[in-house]
């Protein structure tokens, strides 16, 4: 049991810090209040490798570890939980399965210049009336020649309005159920492809989120990633990244509202004294602090133990169920410790408590998250 | 970063492990019914090195580290927490005399101990008036010619009665507050030395807990433990380490809810299925497995930090709280996976219930955890 980060490790996150001080955190409550896609901010994660933090420098990316991914997600998230979402999907949605599945041709053309960030890439796979069961998906993908044709839609998209390409799953063989489920590389430019107005979110609101539409969009077969029936795999792989992703950010939130809330705290009079002498305040942060420990040992664990290339479906789930239950709990201590100040958009612990919301949501529900640990936990 | 063990972390934990299922679990039932002090199973600890894990092997400890010490703890934990405990308490007299002892002190006390040639060692700071804030303590030492002189009484000491050898604090300077009280080596059977009450405990009932008394105890200047008038830094340097023995008696605690847990809802058929199948049961399995793999990385972060001579008192006190919190949330919902058989002697969940309550109250209360996590957060930046 070694938890040291290395000094490359320390140097990711400290870069990550002083960005996220510089650039986000001084920009992230307009970009929300403005539903703002955060352009420039992008731009400059892309200068600093961050949106291909882990795919090899040949291939355009940072050629980085996992830990050090879950470290940029932590403190990006730190500074804009929006940015986070959107960093988050193209690594985690986006360039790692086209890396771990794609085929050398499909590498150069739709992996390195997303992991360079030069494009950007997104992740459909929930749809109208398919979320947490993704086999009942509806979305088809026909064969006919060397080529498919692309029926369906998919809803809740994130960087579904700036995507230059989105990672579509669809049924090929609707009688073999998960495993008649294929993964198809979808430009945007493609005929037959539209996309719905941006979603109005509660939070996360300086990423975009939007249903796709396909009518007869054809495809030819070198679009499809990974074999055909091999898509559900390919989804449930790259969601076990992608939770890692996830409860970073969610990590990132409950930093923040922390900070703010000690800062506050250490300032706020009360009775005639600082209420940080009050143990109802001091005990808050206590729980705070330890809960955070507790969520980033989890994440720490899930990112180490993907880059030893052990299985950690598992590990992954509890990182990301306990972070975003955790994330919620304290942004929404962190405005009880604001008080009053802490429901107006004068300071951002309003902010960080509606961001939280969605990490308990997106990339498998809790529920979801439940039902993965207790069936490893039940096969033990 | 590594969140494995190394061999001799994973030997230890393996032994302890082997111990544990063997030995410790099937007497456990019993000895708590019983309220029967285990000492064979002392004494087979004691073999095992399990009573001196992290003490230096010239002392005839298995200097193994304090995360192997951790681990033993949660292993031996996750089949009897009053034996974990009875080893915690022991394991931390030796590793306090190692730190703060002189050289005789060290070589009479030490090998006794992790030999278990005396059955254990005791841990005496509470009082009846003075739990949380030693500060208040009112037992007194009063130099003799060269001599001490103890007077007072101790309460809720765990091994008490068996102990070869206890830590006492007593005030030696009245008018110095906090800078006036000392630790001392009593050695049992000591003329003066009285054993109380054996308190009758809801939980943790095969271990022993004792009040003390001292009337005209004389021990010789020899017995001072560390610098006169510095005990409360020996004695809260001892319960940083030992909040991490706590920390993973309550994580082996989660991990045998959990154990019991699994094994009843596969058994256990309701409405034509295993109770496993159904979410509201399958759910609750989920997140005690989620509590016990952050209980268990918070503690042994904690140990490692200690291993790597860093500060680690917020790290234990962290640990600690969550741990000890998280425990009592896991056999409550333990006892709720079996039912009416979760309230019956039949299954260990009542038993597991009743031991995880005192892990928020001793070492330290939570509040008293809060505390000081709560200072170190407001003291930095």
């Amino acid at each position: 049991m070694d938890i040291q980060l290395s000094d490359e490790q320390r140097q990711v996150r400290e870069l990550c810090r002083q960005f996220a001080d510089s650039e986000l955190r001084p920009n992230a409550r307009k970009w929300d209040v403005e539903h703002q896609f955060p352009a420039e901010a992008i731009k400059k994660l892309a200068e600093l490798g961050l949106l291909g933090v882990a795919i090899p420098a040949e291939l355009g990316g940072a050629g980085m570890d996992n830990v050090s991914y879950a470290l940029a997600m932590e403190e990006i998230s730190r500074g804009c939980a929006g940015t986070g979402v959107i960093m988050s999907v193209n690594n985690s949605l986006y360039c790692d399965p086209v890396y771990k599945f794609g085929t050398d041709e499909q590498k150069t053309e739709f992996l390195a210049p997303f992991a360079r960030g030069e494009r950007l890439g997104a992740f459909a796979l929930t749809e109208p009336t398919s979320g947490s069961d993704a086999a009942e998906m509806r979305t088809v993908a026909v064969k006919k020649g060397n080529e498919y044709v692309l029926n369906g839609a998919k809803n809740f998209i994130t960087n579904g309005p700036q995507a230059d390409v989105v990672i579509v799953f669809a049924n090929t063989d609707r009688t073999k159920g998960n495993k008649g489920v294929s993964a198809f590389l979808v430009p945007g430019s493609v005929k037959g492809f539209t996309r719905s107005k941006a979603d109005d979110k509660v939070g996360i609101r300086a990423s975009g989120s939007c249903t796709l539409y396909f009518e007869d969009v054809v495809l030819p077969e070198r679009f499809r990633l990974g074999g055909e029936g091999e898509g559900f795999r390919v989804a449930m792989q790259t969601l076990d990244g992608g939770r890692i992703g996830i409860a970073a950010q969610a990590l990132g939130i409950a930093q923040a509202a922390y900070e703010e809330a000690v800062a506050y705290a250490k300032d706020r009079k009360a009775f005639g004294l600082p209420i940080t002498q009050f143990q109802a305040i001091q005990f808050m942060l206590a729980d705070m602090a330890t809960e955070i420990d507790a969520a980033r040992l989890l994440v720490w664990r899930a990112a180490w133990m993907k880059d030893k290339g052990i299985r950690h479906s598992a590990e992954s789930a509890m990182a990301k169920l306990y972070a975003s239950e955790m994330c919620e709990r304290v942004t929404s201590k962190a405005i009880q410790v604001h008080g009053g100040y802490g429901y107006i958009k004068e300071y951002d612990v309003e902010r960080h408590w509606r961001d939280s919301r969605i990490t308990e949501i997106y990339e498998g529900t809790s529920e979801i998250q439940r039902l993965v640990i207790a069936a490893n936990v039940l096969k033990g | 970063m590594d969140f494995g063990g190394t061999e001799i972390q994973q030997a230890v934990a393996a032994a302890a492990r082997k111990f544990a299922t063997e030995r410790a679990d099937p007497a456990a039932a019993r000895a708590d019914r019983e309220a029967r002090f285990p000492e064979e199973l002392i004494r087979e600890l004691g073999g095992l090195g399990l009573l001196a894990v992290n003490i230096p092997a010239g002392y005839g400890g298995s200097e193994a580290g304090a995360v192997a010490y951790a681990m033993a703890v949660m292993e031996i934990a996750r089949a009897d927490c009053s034996l974990a405990v009875t080893m915690a308490v022991t394991n931390m007299v030796g590793e306090t005399i190692a730190k703060f002892g002189t050289p005789e002190q060290k070589a009479r006390c030490i090998p006794r101990l992790a030999s278990s040639e005396w059955l254990a060692g005791a841990f005496g700071l509470s009082e009846p008036q003075a739990g949380s804030d030693p500060n208040s303590m009112s037992t007194r030492a009063d130099l003799r010619g060269d001599r001490w002189v103890l007077n007072g009484s101790k309460q809720w000491i765990t091994s008490g009665d068996r102990a070869g050898v206890i830590i006492v604090w007593a005030r030696t300077d009245i008018g110095a507050g906090n800078r006036g009280i000392t630790a001392f080596l009593v050695e049992g059977g000591t003329p003066g030395l009285s054993v109380g009450r054996h308190e009758e405990k809801m939980g943790l009932r095969s271990s022993s807990t004792v009040s003390l008394t001292f009337e005209d105890c004389e021990v010789p200047a020899t017995a001072v433990l560390g610098e006169l008038g510095h005990g409360l830094r020996v004695a809260l340097s001892a319960l940083d380490g030992g909040r991490i023995g706590i920390a993973s008696q309550a994580t082996g605690t989660i991990q045998a809810a959990l154990q019991a847990s699994v094994r009843y809802a596969r058994d256990r058929r309701a409405f034509g299925r295993p109770i496993a199948d159904f979410q509201a049961v399958s759910f609750a399995l989920a997140d005690m497995r989620t509590a016990h793999d952050a209980a268990r990385m918070l503690t042994l972060r904690a140990a490692a930090q200690k291993e790597a001579g860093r500060p680690f008192g917020q790290e234990a006190a962290m640990a600690k709280l969550f741990a000890s919190e998280a425990a009592q949330v896991a056999v409550s919902k333990a006892v709720q996976v079996h039912g009416g058989y979760g309230y019956v002697g039949d299954f260990p969940v009542e038993r597991l219930f009743r031991d995880a309550r005192v892990q928020t109250i001793y070492e330290g209360t939570s509040e008293i955890q809060r505390l000081v996590i709560a200072r170190n957060i407001l003291s930095q930046g």
